[in-house]
């Protein structure tokens, strides 16, 4: 199955998957399941717009005001981001 | 070198389990109850753990329900910051232990499991009743909504099973499967013969895994270990010895890997005697095969290694006698013959008793 956001859908993190702050390297750390993945300027914006209300469509909006992309530009990328997490099932969505 | 800080540690709280699988991971040296850190020690391990960085704790043993400080412990990990996963056969994990996991912040559980049916399961586990026990469990896991972790540990007598393994998965709801074949150190090294799957089985197991992961995509992920005795390439063990991740024996021992108690020349010391960043930073046996310099050929030549470097030690030490030797599994080593020797020996060999771990019966003498 497809595992791409649609414009409705609102993303989240499920229980067991959090992100800190890595206090001892810095930056922000994605923790998982037996997992832990430092996150990238790019990472962290996204998502720190996932909150589970905000639909994918607003998201995409957001971050192409905020560092002023188009956001045709950008929906690919955030979609593989997403989608590569979804995969792994750090990230779920609410339809 | 200077190494960077651990991101993982696995803390064997205790060797103590109810089963017995004739590949556990444990030394054939089994600690009884008396050599165990007690609960503060323990505390302060994963205080001092995540002071150093490390993110991730794996709470395993033997069977860490065993220890009836499980909650206090899982309490103390939470509160120094660490992702704390509960490696666990099942075994000794009651609704009401469960509640209080989850209530001081348990984030996930990883459940093993020796077979798909009580026959087979019990038979491996060396545990009668076992099977039974864990699926109950697994029903609470699911109905209260932990993070789960399935994790199916494979060799021949299952194998053929693998269908069946990963449709129980998704019954279960798990988010994972983790289809682990044995690898050979510990228990499993003595049981190798019997335990070595065949070719078939093998090319087999790759197939189903790969169509499954593919079918569902979106409803569980898989982590699939192939038994690397079959592999071109050795697996980069620990992702580099001393570089990711460290193992705390029910001790206090500190471990580059949980199998390097094996390699009889190196020192390990304790978190009774040293501090975790002493012992990561600066001890002889975690700066013993940091980074490649120390690579012998083919490895110092080869491109990949930076990606494998150079494999397992324990399995170099078991197979070739010297830990410094690149991986036999890998088909450029001088000694690859020893790893084709021995599926060759597994192959020919009758079916014969299991040999299932247990403990020693009279305590170990402390030194
Ligand atoms: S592998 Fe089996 S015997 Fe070893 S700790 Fe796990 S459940 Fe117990
Ligand atoms: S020669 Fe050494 S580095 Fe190269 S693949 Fe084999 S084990 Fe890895």
């Amino acid at each position: 199955m497809t595992l791409k956001l649609l414009a409705g859908d609102r993303p989240f993190l499920p229980r067991g998957v959090r992100i800190i702050d890595d206090r001892v390297r810095g930056g922000k750390v994605l923790l998982a399941p037996e997992k832990a993945v430092a996150l990238d300027a790019i990472g962290e914006a996204i998502l720190s717009r996932v909150d589970g209300e905000t639909r994918f469509d607003a998201l995409i909006a957001d971050l192409a005001a905020t560092y002023d992309a188009p956001a045709e530009q950008i929906t690919g990328d955030v979609q593989t981001f997403l989608v590569g997490l979804r995969a792994r099932m750090f990230l779920a969505v609410h339809a | 070198m200077t190494a960077p800080p651990p991101i993982a540690m696995l803390a064997e709280l205790t060797h103590r389990c109810p089963l017995a699988c004739p590949y556990c991971s444990n030394p054939t040296d089994l600690l009884t109850r008396d050599h165990e850190l007690d609960t503060e020690t323990w505390a302060d391990v994963f205080r001092q753990a995540a002071e150093m960085g490390v993110l991730q704790l794996h709470i395993s043993g033997g069977e860490p329900a065993s220890r009836p400080d499980l909650v206090e412990l899982t309490q103390a990990a939470a509160e120094a910051g660490l992702y704390t996963n509960l490696i666990t056969s099942g075994v000794g994990l009651t609704p009401k232990r469960l509640d209080a996991l989850e209530q001081v912040g348990l984030d996930h559980i990883q459940l093993s499991l020796q077979g798909t049916t009580a026959d087979l399961a019990d038979w491996i586990g060396g545990y009668k009743g076992g099977f039974d026990r864990k699926m109950k469990v697994a029903t609470e896991i699911k109905n209260r909504g932990i993070p789960l972790t399935l994790n199916a540990v494979m060799h021949r007598h299952n194998l053929d099973d693998l269908e069946r393994t990963i449709e129980m998965a998704v019954d279960l709801g798990a988010r994972r499967l983790e289809v682990a074949c044995v690898q050979f150190h510990g228990w499993a090294e003595t049981n190798r013969d019997q335990l070595l799957p065949t070719l078939e089985q093998t090319k087999e197991a790759k197939r189903i895994v790969s169509e499954a992961e593919n079918r569902l995509r979106g409803t569980m992920a898989f982590d699939f270990v192939p038994p690397d005795y079959y592999s071109d390439f050795p697996k980069a063990c620990m992702g580099g010895w001393g570089s990711t991740g460290l193992n705390v024996t029910p001790d206090g021992t500190v471990l580059p890997c949980h199998a390097a108690e094996s390699i009889p020349h190196l020192k390990f010391d304790n978190v009774r005697d040293r501090t975790l960043s002493e012992i990561w930073y600066k001890s002889e046996a975690f700066n013993a095969y940091r980074g490649t310099d120390w690579l012998p050929d083919p490895c110092q030549s080869c491109d990949r290694k930076e990606i494998d470097f150079g494999g397992c030690r324990c399995q170099a030490l078991a197979l070739v006698g010297d830990a410094s030797a690149t991986d036999p599994v890998c088909h450029k080593s001088p000694h690859h013959q020893k790893v084709v020797q021995a599926l060759e020996a597994a192959m020919n060999t009758p079916e014969q008793d299991l040999v299932y771990r247990k403990l020693p019966t009279v305590s170990k003498q402390v030194v």
